[in-house]
């Protein structure tokens, strides 16, 4: 019964989704006709699991782009968006992406939130020679020649949120339970951890990793395990990497079991002010969050942004988030790259965009390094009871993305450096060659 | 560890008698010092401030803990005042406690938290708090000075020894006690004994945790050799009885867990175990029934702030009938038209399912909606070395409710005499002038509204997304088919018991391999009982 159920709803899933698309397609292809626009690919999942994240993604696309044409174009041209809905089905990421490019001729795509759907379009990018954004923060690993990657590696988000832990500031912590859902994002930046930990003197002992399935809402066990763990007479903290969904119930059994911030932190890599908005907060006041940007970071430059998106969405009590603000810059560098190279095409873009730096949000300016990661500030925020985040340490400058991780054993040799005449992405120090496609 | 943890220690001890020193001479420079660290905004100054304003004696002392605790301290960053508001918002002085007239309080700035100092506050707050007059104050402050066992509390937690005659708060100060010494680095070893037989008989994890370092405490010191083999054999008492008292907690998580199956599931049980249809949507109606609590909650938030307490109350038959209501229309306007065809049901249904789904996310939006716990429902309390969350037992009660109640329905009124005649044999109910179609619609509004209940709960527990129900169509499935077709017993048990294998199967293999060896347990049973636990006997199963 349960396999035949199963076989048909995926089956089905595929189909309505692929109809879905279809008409999506139709209908944004029916709405250009004038010659002197140029197409930027909006690729966010607008129905199904991921809908959640990825809406906000395409409402600020089009809010830039909108911004962008108020200015006058780029190279005296008005941009279009054309938004598809992959509608967070894997495969269907790549069927649109190559749809974007090879048929509504995008220049650009700005999209993509799970790592599995970044990896199911990649050989797209690579094959039709295309240029894609990417907004989130993930596991690193991988540099593509075609992909910008303006979200967090983990050394801009993980480690720091780590070492803070470990500070006096932090509460010194000794004893580490690494909680996430079981998929790549979770499990490579845990292992990343793990080897940081125990460089750092941390004995296997004191590190506790537990994973649970995608949408986990029956937290008892494991909250009890955690409260164990950490009564062993040394500071503990958790490290979440649990993702979207399964965020609520963990939080409310935390809440509901009495665990509090200032007995055991949790620091949360995939929590932001969307997510909270639908939480009730003030249980969880004083657990931590890892982001390059937050809300209520005090800039005159964030004030500003934060006004537009209130005025283009017309909602007041619209959050904006990290993912977000990756998009702002990532969008103004690809503006930028395209203004100094002079023309849209993909390869002398790709090339110009290394060494562009245009403002973030946070008062400072990020550069596309030639690993096509950016440069980005850290902080680290406590969850309040409004909802929104408090700074209560951030690194002193603007940290370099390390997309190879030192600590693991397979990358620890890697560099990636896109500008001629290396144009690698995992380029073997000691063996002195390119890895070739990775 | 332990050196740094006494490191921190002498200096904090060091800083307050500093802050002391300084400030004794006068009061009205010893509130100034201790409020001039706040206008740093810096979290180790916040930090000296707690300390010297405790030791001030000013008369805003506490008023001013109050707000910063509350995030309502602020700080001019001109010219450094520093002031606090009230839970009314009014602003006053700080140093005055008089009210600031004429002061923008926009352009005041928070002086911040971190967990640092929210822990100093705790702890400096719970010394304030061992003498007040209202015993369950005190009781929590004793409890807050056994969590952070700070030494500097040994002398406030004597004085208040000395003076308690409630039993209850007493037994919880000799535990704060036992805890400081058990921690304090020049306790004696007779110190050390008392503390070890008190943390005993508290015999939980706290206590375990305080124990273990004491078992190999100053090892080279030959006095401590009886402190080391008592806490040892503590230790080894406080495991055995965690053991049994982890042995129960796992059957507790089993039965919460089995009754949110069960509550899912129930409503699946009338439509699929009863009526036979395969009804993919049955996940939406549980989501209707959690979006309609999000509506009842905001509707009383900005009309009744006062009945928040009874927003779920209200929500019970205001989801039945809705769910309940759109389970009746797709009843009479799709599912009639296709019985006896199961398979033409399963895509109709699911494409219900995903046309809900995106109406949902069309009208409130792809986020999460956040609907609260009323007072009754959060937090939780110990009953022996058990925790139980208020919120699950809730839980479990309700469903036992839904439960007995179906059961009523189903074998004490004339519908659910109908209702079973027309499932055991159609054509003779209709001979009989039962009016089979409309059974139909009613017993599917049934099966449906019994769903949009279990969202009412459900939004407790899981996100209020439009994604809710299809995270339970497959668990509500899986437990209808392994307890029998048609049986609403058997659903009962077969929740029960996948929750309770489900929790003891967690700790050892982890909740992923967990949920797989569930379902491959249920594909393997299957295949030797193909209709479950508990089969129906008789005609009706060849229907």
């Amino acid at each position: 019964m349960d396999r035949f159920v199963m076989n048909r709803r995926q089956a089905l899933l595929g189909a309505t989704a692929a109809a879905g698309a279809l008409t999506m397609g139709g209908l944004s292809r029916a709405a250009f006709a004038a010659d002197e626009t140029v197409k930027v690919g909006v690729l966010h999942s607008l129905s199904g699991t991921m809908a959640i994240s990825e809406t906000t993604l395409k409402d600020v696309m089009l809010m830039l782009i909108d911004e962008q044409n108020k200015k006058g174009g780029v190279l005296g041209k008005k941009l279009e968006a054309v938004v598809v809905d992959p509608a967070s089905n894997w495969p269907l990421f790549a069927e649109k992406a190559r749809e974007l490019i090879s048929k509504d001729g995008a220049v650009a795509t700005f999209g993509c939130w799970t790592s599995v759907s970044r990896k199911s379009v990649l050989p797209v990018f690579q094959e039709l020679d295309s240029i894609l954004f990417y907004p989130v923060q993930y596991e690193g690993e991988e540099c593509q020649r075609n992909v910008f990657y303006t979200g967090a590696a983990p050394n801009q988000q993980a480690i720091p949120a780590v070492d803070y832990l470990m500070s006096g500031d932090g509460g010194n912590v000794k004893r580490w339970v690494l909680a996430g859902t079981d998929y790549v994002y979770p499990r490579t930046t845990n292992k990343i951890l793990e080897a940081y930990l125990k460089l750092k003197g941390v004995a296997s002992e004191d590190i506790m990793i537990n994973y649970t399935p995608f949408g986990h809402s029956d937290w008892q066990t494991i909250v009890s395990d955690i409260k164990k763990f950490g009564s062993a007479g040394k500071k503990t903290a958790v490290v979440s990497t649990i993702n979207g969904d399964a965020n609520v119930p963990f939080y409310k059994e935390l809440g509901n079991q009495g665990l509090k911030a200032t007995d055991i932190p949790v620091v949360a890599f995939s929590v932001g002010e969307e997510e909270l908005a639908g939480m009730d907060t003030k249980p969880l006041v004083g657990h931590l969050t890892a982001w390059n940007y937050f809300m209520s970071i005090d800039t005159p430059e964030n004030k500003a942004f934060i006004d537009k998106w209130h005025a283009f969405t017309k909602k007041p009590t619209r959050t904006t988030n990290d993912p977000m603000e990756a998009h702002y810059i990532g969008f103004n560098a690809w503006v930028k790259a395209v203004e100094k190279a002079g023309t849209f095409k993909a390869d002398p873009v790709i090339d110009a965009l290394i060494g562009v730096s245009v403002p973030n949000l946070s008062g400072g300016y990020s550069t596309v390094m030639p690993n096509h990661h950016i440069t980005k500030p850290v902080y680290i925020g406590e969850i309040q009871a409004d909802g929104q985040m408090n700074t209560v340490w951030q690194t002193p400058g603007l940290v370099v993305a390390q997309e190879w991780s030192p600590y693991l054993e397979g990358s620890k040799d890697l560099i990636g450096d896109w500008r001629s005449p290396m144009s690698c992405g995992n380029f073997n120090v000691k063996t002195g060659k390119c890895g070739g496609a990775a | 560890m332990l050196m740094t943890f006494f490191k921190a220690l002498a200096t904090l001890l060091f800083l307050v008698a500093a802050a002391c020193a300084v400030t004794s001479p006068a009061r009205a420079d010893a509130i100034d010092d201790a409020l001039g660290h706040f206008a740093q905004d810096k979290f180790p100054e916040t930090d000296k401030g707690i300390d010297s304003l405790s030791g001030s004696g000013a008369p805003t002392a506490a008023a001013v803990m109050d707000a910063l605790a509350n995030n309502r301290l602020l700080f001019d960053p001109g010219s450094k005042q520093i002031f606090y508001k009230d839970a009314s918002d009014t602003l006053f002085d700080a140093k005055t406690g008089a009210k600031a007239e004429g002061v923008d309080a926009s352009t005041l700035k928070k002086v911040r938290l971190n967990n640092a100092v929210r822990s100093k506050l705790q702890s400096v707050g719970g010394s304030m708090a061992l003498l007040a007059p209202d015993p369950t104050k005190r009781l929590d402050a004793a409890n807050a000075v056994f969590r952070s066992h700070d030494a500097n509390q040994l002398a406030p937690v004597e004085t208040a020894l000395a003076k308690e005659n409630d039993a209850a708060v007493k037994a919880a100060l000799l535990q704060a006690r036992a805890a400081i010494l058990a921690t304090k680095p020049d306790a004696t070893a007779d110190q050390r004994l008392d503390a070890i037989q008190v943390l005993k008989l508290r015999g939980d994890q706290d206590a375990q945790g305080l124990l273990t370092p004491l078992a190999t405490v100053a090892p080279d010191d030959a006095s401590m050799d009886k402190v080391r083999t008592a806490a040892k054999a503590a230790l080894s008492a406080i495991s055995m009885q965690l053991a049994i008292w982890q042995a129960v907690q796992n059957v507790w998580y089993g039965v919460s867990l089995g009754s949110v199956l069960l509550l899912a599931a129930i409503g699946l049980a009338i439509t699929f175990g009863v009526m036979g249809i395969i009804n993919m949507a049955h996940g939406e109606m549980v989501m209707i029934g959690a979006y309609t609590t999000f509506v009842v909650q905001q509707v009383i938030r900005t009309s009744m702030p006062g009945l928040f307490d009874a927003s779920l109350i209200i929500a019970v038959p205001l989801a039945f009938l809705v769910s309940g209501a759109v389970g009746i229309a797709i009843e009479r306007l799709v599912i009639r038209h296709l019985y006896g065809r199961p398979l033409e049901t399963l895509l109709a249904t699911w494409g219900i399912s995903l046309i809900l789904q995106q109406a949902v996310r069309t009208t409130f939006g792809a986020n999460n909606k956040e609907v609260g716990a009323p007072s009754f429902m959060s937090g939780s309390f110990h009953l022996g070395g058990l925790e139980i969350t208020s919120g699950r037992m809730w839980i479990i009660a309700f469903t036992i409710c839904v439960f007995v109640a179906l059961q009523l329905v189903l074998r004490a009124t004339p519908f659910g005499l109908r209702m079973r005649a027309v499932t055991q044999n159609r054509r003779m109910a209709s001979a009989m002038g039962i009016s089979t179609g409309r059974i139909d619609a009613l017993a599917f509004g049934l099966g449906s509204g019994i769903a949009g209940i279990a969202g009412v709960a459900l939004s407790q527990i899981d996100n209020v997304s439009p994604n809710l129900g299809q995270s339970y169509i497959i668990d509500s499935f899986m437990v209808v088919v392994f307890g029998g077709v048609g049986n609403l017993w058997g659903t009962l048990v077969a929740a029960l018991a996948l929750g309770i294998a489900n929790k003891f199967l967690e700790p050892l293999a982890g909740a992923v391999l967990a949920k797989i060896a569930v379902l491959v347990f249920i594909i393997l049973f299957i295949q030797k009982r193909p209709r479950g636990l508990f089969a129906l006997k008789g005609r009706s199963v060849e229907a």
